[in-house]
């Protein structure tokens, strides 16, 4: 394993400008606010966080489909900004939440998967029949659903499409958004497992988006949770599942409804502020909906405080 | 009596059976959840029940009570009298079923408004007291607001309120939280519960999500393809599950500090097959691991304990004796 980080964020940050009326003067809304982290190859990052966190923006950010305002993305070493189109598509490839949105319908299975080695520009046509074959069989599907169109498939099969398109070019990297939200839980263990498989065969490191906890534990072997732009807390997975440091972590944990019969629905304690982006709170950005709120919380930023492999941004967290 | 009685139901699209003699029962101060996977034909079981079905769709019942009184022949305008007034209902996505042109005040008094003629001062009163009691502060705020102001949180809750406006007696949910937040939807999941607590209403639950089901069901009516192939009380569901597929369902889900990282989670391989009319024999049996020779025919529904039944044909205690 090499000692480059596979991705690396630094003060990453992305403003947008949200107009709320014809003469309205524009809003800026920060929604992803300097983010830093780093993924050592081979593993998985969890990225968990309500709606509206920015978690998603922070995948399209990593995969250079969106800008950065301020700070800058390192895949394997290398600057995001400084590479071309097909060089990063080589290193680094998405799968998204819907795959009844983001297969194109009009085509067959084999010419989707085969899109990212066409778009190359240099490979044989050849070539391209073998690794599309190939990339359909290892996330189990036959030659001959690859000569059908997506609405023939079920929600699963489309998703192994959009794993297939992901790993034609042998990418070091996959960008998992959601990958199994739109799916009932059979065919989400099917994809689960599948993703595992393939991250073990082919050394594969994965940036994993969920709001499902359950899901990010099983996968994930470090943990980002993010609130309102800001990663609060990170850590290696087991740490963070068994001694969470914010309570905003711990609400999240305690929200995960496990099937337990006799425990009841927990109180998550968060109140019903619900968090605003256009309109994140001075100080500790989590403080109105915390449940441990002090004076400090409203008036001083948390600072970033070390733990275990990552970190937490919390004044409880604070050495005294 | 039970406060909604569902015998044999069967609903029908052209040739499609998407309900095929589904049986289940709902007490008064009871949560009955029907849960499975999507196509199961949950929810199309909901719309029936409140004849609401999509044109084209046919429904043919033995009984379909509620209160003791069997709605089969109900004409549409008795239907939509006992709608919203005795029998509530909330949908997944408040956001298409609350009308964006209109306020949330004067959608939630126009309920009050229209089953009971109550003037509209006394209406908003209720309204307001209801959007407090589901935990919405500064209600009279959000009463004067627009469905789009509102967070999906919110708009939630005031769907729940909206149901609770006449004091209805039973209330059909169809996957009230799916579209939350995990912690949005545990605020409501107890909301709801609460108010169930305190006002005794019966409520029909459908999703498809066994940790909502554990955590706040008395009974559990498990579906697929267009059948109840387990129920049971919550606690023997969990506790001796005996349908293969809610075994196979159960071991789906990745539960924290139960299944390792890594290592593979149960499925179900397959998909859900499609169900043409006349089908016989277990509609799971292509993908049960324990399918014989028997799961071709006619599938006998048998006691597996006290208030549990199972259609299968595997015997009574298979899944305990084979562990033991």
């Amino acid at each position: 394993m090499s000692a480059v980080p596979a991705i690396e964020v630094r003060g990453l940050r992305r403003v947008f400008r949200v107009r709320q009326g014809l003469f309205a003067p524009p809003r800026h809304v920060v929604a992803v606010d300097d983010v830093s982290f780093a993924v050592p190859a081979g593993s998985v990052l969890g990225v968990v966080g309500e709606s509206g966190c920015g978690k998603s923006t922070l995948a399209r950010m990593i995969l250079g489909l969106l800008p950065p305002s301020a700070g800058e993305v390192l895949v394997d070493g290398q600057r995001l900004a400084d590479m071309d189109r097909r060089a990063r598509a080589r290193l680094i490839q998405p799968v998204f939440q819907d795959p009844f949105s983001s297969l194109n319908p009009r085509r067959r299975v084999r010419d989707i998967v085969a899109m990212p080695l066409v778009a190359q520009g240099s490979i044989s046509s050849a070539d391209i029949a073998r690794r599309v074959e190939e990339a359909l069989a290892r996330v189990g599907l036959s030659a001959e659903q690859g000569t059908r169109f997506p609405s023939q498939l079920s929600g699963g099969q489309r998703q192994r499409v959009a794993i297939a398109r992901a790993l034609v070019l042998r990418p070091r990297i996959v960008v998992c958004d959601e990958p199994t939200s739109a799916l009932d839980v059979s065919v989400q263990a099917q994809i689960l497992n599948l993703l595992a498989e393939l991250r073990r065969e082919l050394g594969l490191t994965y940036l994993f988006i969920s709001h499902n906890l359950a899901v990010v534990e099983h996968v994930a072997s470090e943990v980002a949770v993010m609130y309102l732009g800001r990663i609060v807390e990170t850590n290696e997975s087991e740490a963070l599942f068994a001694e969470p440091r914010h309570p905003y972590t711990r609400a999240l944990l305690a929200s995960v409804l496990t099937p337990e019969p006799g425990l009841g629905v927990p109180d998550v304690g968060l109140g019903d502020t619900m968090p605003d982006p256009a309109n994140v709170p001075a100080g500790c950005r989590f403080h109105p909906r915390c449940p441990l709120a002090f004076e400090r919380c409203p008036v001083e930023v948390p600072r970033t405080t070390p733990n275990g492999t990552g970190f937490v941004e919390c004044h409880l967290a604070e050495p005294a | 009596m039970s406060l909604l009685e569902v015998r044999n139901l069967r609903v029908t699209f052209g040739g499609t059976a998407a309900v095929r003699g589904i049986s289940l029962k709902v007490e008064k101060g009871e949560t009955h959840c029907l849960v499975g996977e999507s196509g199961c034909g949950k929810s199309v079981t909901s719309l029936a029940i409140m004849g609401l079905l999509a044109r084209g769709g046919r429904r043919d019942a033995e009984r379909l009570a509620f209160a003791g009184t069997d709605i089969q022949n109900h004409s549409e305008r008795e239907m939509s009298r006992l709608r919203g007034d005795r029998m509530a209902m909330i949908f997944q996505e408040p956001m298409t079923s609350l009308n964006p042109a209109y306020t949330v005040g004067s959608q939630m008094t126009e309920v009050l408004r229209r089953h009971r003629g109550t003037p509209r001062a006394q209406a908003v009163d209720r309204a307001a007291e209801l959007l407090g009691r589901v935990g919405i502060t500064a209600p009279g705020l959000r009463l004067g607001q627009y469905p789009h102001q509102l967070s999906g949180g919110l708009r939630q809750r005031v769907m729940i309120a909206m149901a609770l406006m006449c004091d209805p007696e039973l209330l059909i949910a169809d996957e009230p939280t799916t579209a939350l937040d995990v912690t949005v939807q545990a605020q409501i999941l107890r909301l709801l519960a609460g108010i169930q607590k305190e006002l005794g209403l019966g409520i029909l639950l459908i999703t498809h999500d066994l940790g909502v089901v554990a955590r706040i069901a008395d009974r559990v009516s498990v579906m697929y393809a267009g059948e109840v192939v387990e129920s049971a009380s919550a606690e023997n569901l969990f506790a001796d599950p005996q349908h293969p597929y809610t075994r196979g369902l159960l071991s789906c889900i990745p539960v924290p500090g139960k299944v390792k990282r890594d290592e593979p989670l149960g499925s179900i391989p397959g998909v859900v097959p499609r169900i043409p009319p006349g089908y016989v024999g277990c509609a799971f049996r292509d993908r049960c691991p324990h399918a014989h020779a028997e799961c071709d025919g006619a599938i006998p529904r048998r006691a597996a304990g006290p208030d549990h039944e199972v259609l299968c044909t595997l015997p009574a205690g298979w899944f305990g004796r084979q562990a033991a």
